[in-house]
């Protein structure tokens, strides 16, 4: 049902093409090639990434899975993941390479024991109804009991299977004296399962054996949905860590592991690749795109005695970079380090879920208790005061409670995701609903990537072809946007020789004698303006210059004014300069800004917001943004941000514009109103169920027909909010 | 009621071997990649062992 939306998020250059490819089974193994593919969408992606891999020579199989978006290369050693990432880049694939050992396999074994558990339950669950059935018919003596033994062999060895999860929960909740909702889950299963027994034994009229399977098999069906959607978004952790390359040059040509290098080496980082360590540059000039881990919009430079961090890509010269610190010492490592420990805290978020659970597991048992008391006081009789307690704990059993929240939560995110949505964490909806402050990071976020040239007017033609010969000449990021500027004026470029790029300065050539330069001020003897500006200079000439504004996203300026409307706190945090931060600041009218904040102060700026007793949203994109994002009360990221990003993030913004959030907000209050009538329908059904089954009139059908009445009614309030 | 001697193994046969279908699936990875497989169909290579 993704494929709605996702195919918007990029262009996918295959799509509808599906040539015919011969796929072969790969089964992971230690030496395979992983590779993380953002972009993939369709089945005209699989079959082109997976031919493009296997053209590449000394791979043996390739096997895209999409909904993981990942790759498994099966290949001879010797075989280089960068020379496949290129292969796929120059197929139209963003592709990185994973480190396989830091994910720990591709294998998902809890997914495979939830539903193998699953499978087993509904199993028995369909053949014990058929024997139920049969019984509540009117089946009687001998062939009753006969069913009943049937359905006890089972029913017993299915539970002692299926139904671990639950005890596993329950235990591990008792032993720190505490009671969550798979106490009264695990205690009327197993109490279940044990009076029917018992009274299979003594050739009793009723056993519930089914209920207790019925039980079983729906609340699994609910946990591994919630698993599922769980799964998909791994711990950002692990894939931060991940994303880091795995491999460095040393300077004697020889490429070694990252682990295997030492304060003190030397290692070459050429144009175009990411800096494997931390260090200090020795030799070499080149510019550094630092907006991964700074949110900085345009690109530095650096020279000898710059120090670079791991994660920043290098852009235009050979460096020669001496470690300081590689590994688990560098700061992308460090960065991950805060990502797990803010994720740690948030975890402790206590869902309605598990504060109804507190109250209503120890009033649930204290009833059932007071039954079996009570009929014992009035009747004497141990066998039926056990029956009754035991259908009290059945019939209040929170099959309701247990839908309660989820049936919410699908359907809202079922409503959310064709706005453009993705709800990635279960608990999302609650805290959303809560917040009161909404932080906003600048660059890929409130602006989309590149500034755009500023409107160009009263220069004269030959002046604008110059610009656009040097500026076609640089890869520069703002070399390339003055370049489609002046393109679309239907300028042609002018006729320059010895074109040569300076890294961290401009583009200099030769004109009819002349030497012509574009770049920096001070390099070409301009005076510098305000703002971010390229300057053309040709000798004996005033100085030309050209202004960039980032350019808002889609909806930010709405969204903005919208949020600041439902009386939110509105506030700008970025890594880039003060100058272009107060530019898109005044353009939104947020008033409260910071520029040049450094990715472990973003996190800091949240977490003092949330001693003021704030609950903040933090929306942002990119690596410098993930600490801040996990320590948030709740996080956005849009679909466009890094991996990680988008991985700490409680959701994912499926379009360009950013107008859903205030759409996410609004949903998420009336999710949690539901939610709170939900819970107000479980307890209205248990007043009537309860004095019924303490009062010794409920039977095995009765508890049926009750467990599924109330997880109707729940089900039903829920989907009001489609 | 002497049908019920061989039509209770028989159902409970079936439905095992159901299960056993399932375990095998399971097993194969046919659950791993749902988004993909439900694309996969769309183009026409012949992927008859699924991964």
């Amino acid at each position: 049902m993704t494929a709605a939306v996702r195919p918007s998020l990029a262009t996918c250059p295959a799509c509808g093409v599906g040539a015919p490819v011969e796929a072969k089974p790969v089964a992971p193994q230690k030496d395979d090639i992983l590779l993380s593919l953002p972009g993939i969408h369709c089945a005209g992606c699989i079959s082109e990434v997976e031919r493009t891999l296997k053209r590449q020579p000394g791979v043996r199989a390739a096997r895209v899975n999409l909904t993981q978006k990942r790759a498994t290369v099966q290949a001879e050693d010797g075989v280089n993941a960068e020379d496949l990432t290129a292969a796929l880049e120059q197929a139209g694939y963003e592709a990185h390479e994973l480190d396989a050992a830091s994910l720990g396999g591709q294998d998902d074994p809890r997914g495979r024991a939830l539903l193998m558990r699953l499978g087993v339950a509904g199993f028995a669950m369909m053949n014990v109804m058929l024997l139920s059935v049969a019984v509540w018919s009117g089946a009687s003596d001998a062939t009753r009991d006969m069913f009943h033994w049937i359905s006890g062999a089972i029913a017993l060895p299915t539970i002692v299977f299926s139904a671990q999860p639950f005890f596993a929960s329950a235990w591990s909740a008792l032993r720190a004296w505490r009671l969550n909702m798979d106490v009264p889950i695990s205690l009327a299963i197993v109490l279940a399962a044990a009076i029917s027994v018992y009274e299979t034994s003594v050739s009793g009229a009723h056993a519930y054996f089914d209920a207790a399977l019925s039980l079983t098999f729906f609340l699994l069906a609910g946990r591994y949905l919630d698993y599922r959607t769980r799964s998909l978004a791994r711990s950002a952790a692990s894939e931060l860590a991940a994303l880091e390359v795995p491999r460095a040059t040393r300077t004697d040509g020889q490429v070694v592991p990252i682990s295997d290098l030492r304060p003190g080496d030397l290692v070459r980082v050429v144009p175009g690749a990411r800096m494997p360590v931390d260090g200090i540059i020795i030799r070499g000039e080149s510019e550094i795109d630092r907006s991964f881990l700074t949110g900085e919009s345009l690109p530095v430079f650096a020279g000898p005695d710059t120090e670079v961090s791991a994660g920043e890509v290098n852009l235009t010269g050979v460096l020669t970079v001496r470690v300081t610190a590689a590994g688990r010492d560098s700061s992308l490592h460090r960065l991950a380090d805060l990502v797990a420990l803010a994720e740690d805290a948030r975890n402790r978020y206590t869902s309605l879920a598990d504060r109804a659970a507190r109250i209503y597991a120890p009033v649930v048992h204290l009833l059932s208790f007071a039954a079996f008391v009570g009929w014992m006081m009035v009747t004497g009789d141990a066998r039926l005061s056990l029956n009754i307690a035991v259908a009290t704990l059945i019939i209040t059993c929170p099959c309701a409670l247990g839908l309660a929240v989820p049936a919410v939560s699908t359907a809202a995110s079922g409503r959310l995701f064709r706005k453009g949505l993705l709800i990635k964490s279960p608990t999302a909806l609650e805290r959303l609903s809560e917040v009161d402050t909404v932080v906003f990071d600048k660059t890929g976020t409130l602006t989309e990537g590149l500034p755009v040239a500023d409107p160009i007017s009263g220069v004269s033609s030959e002046t604008l072809s110059l610009a656009l010969a040097l500026a076609e000449a640089s890869a520069h990021p703002l070399a390339q946007s003055l370049s489609q500027a002046i393109r679309e004026d239907g300028v042609s470029p002018a006729d320059l020789t010895a074109l040569r790029e300076v890294p961290g300065q401009g583009v200099e050539g030769n004109w009819n004698g002349k030497t012509v330069r574009l770049g920096r001020a001070a390099w070409v003897g301009a005076e510098a303006a305000a703002g971010t500006a390229a300057y053309l200079g040709v000798d004996g000439k005033q100085p030309q210059t050209f202004t960039f504004t980032g350019r808002l996203r889609p909806g930010a300026a709405e969204t903005v004014a919208k949020l600041r409307a439902k009386g939110k706190r509105v506030i700008l945090l970025s890594g880039d300069s003060a100058a272009a931060t107060s530019d898109i600041a005044a353009q939104l009218g947020i008033g409260d800004w910071r520029a040049e904040v450094l990715p472990q102060d973003k996190a800091e700026v949240i977490s003092s917001l949330a001693r003021d007793g704030h609950k903040v949203l933090m929306v942002g994109d990119g690596l410098n943004d993930t600490a801040a994002l996990a320590s948030a009360h709740a996080s956005i990221s849009p679909g466009s941000a890094l991996e990680a990003a988008r991985m700490v993030s409680d959701i994912v913004l499926l379009g360009r514009s950013l107008e859903p959030v205030v759409e996410a907000i609004d949903t998420s209050r009336s999710a949690v109103r539901r939610i709170v009538e939900n819970f107000a329908i479980a307890a209205l059904y248990n007043a009537v169920a309860i004095p019924v089954a303490v009062l010794g009139f409920a039977t095995p059908l009765a508890a049926a027909l009750a467990m599924s009445g109330s997880s109707i009614m729940v089900s039903l309030n829920a989907l009001r909010l489609r | 009621m002497n049908v019920l001697i061989y039509l209770i193994p028989v159902s409970l046969l079936l439905g095992g071997l159901g299960l056993a279908g399932f375990f095998w699936a399971l097993r194969k990875g046919q659950f791993d990649d749902p988004d993909g497989d439900s694309r996969r169909i769309l183009t026409d290579e012949h992927d008859d062992r699924p991964g």
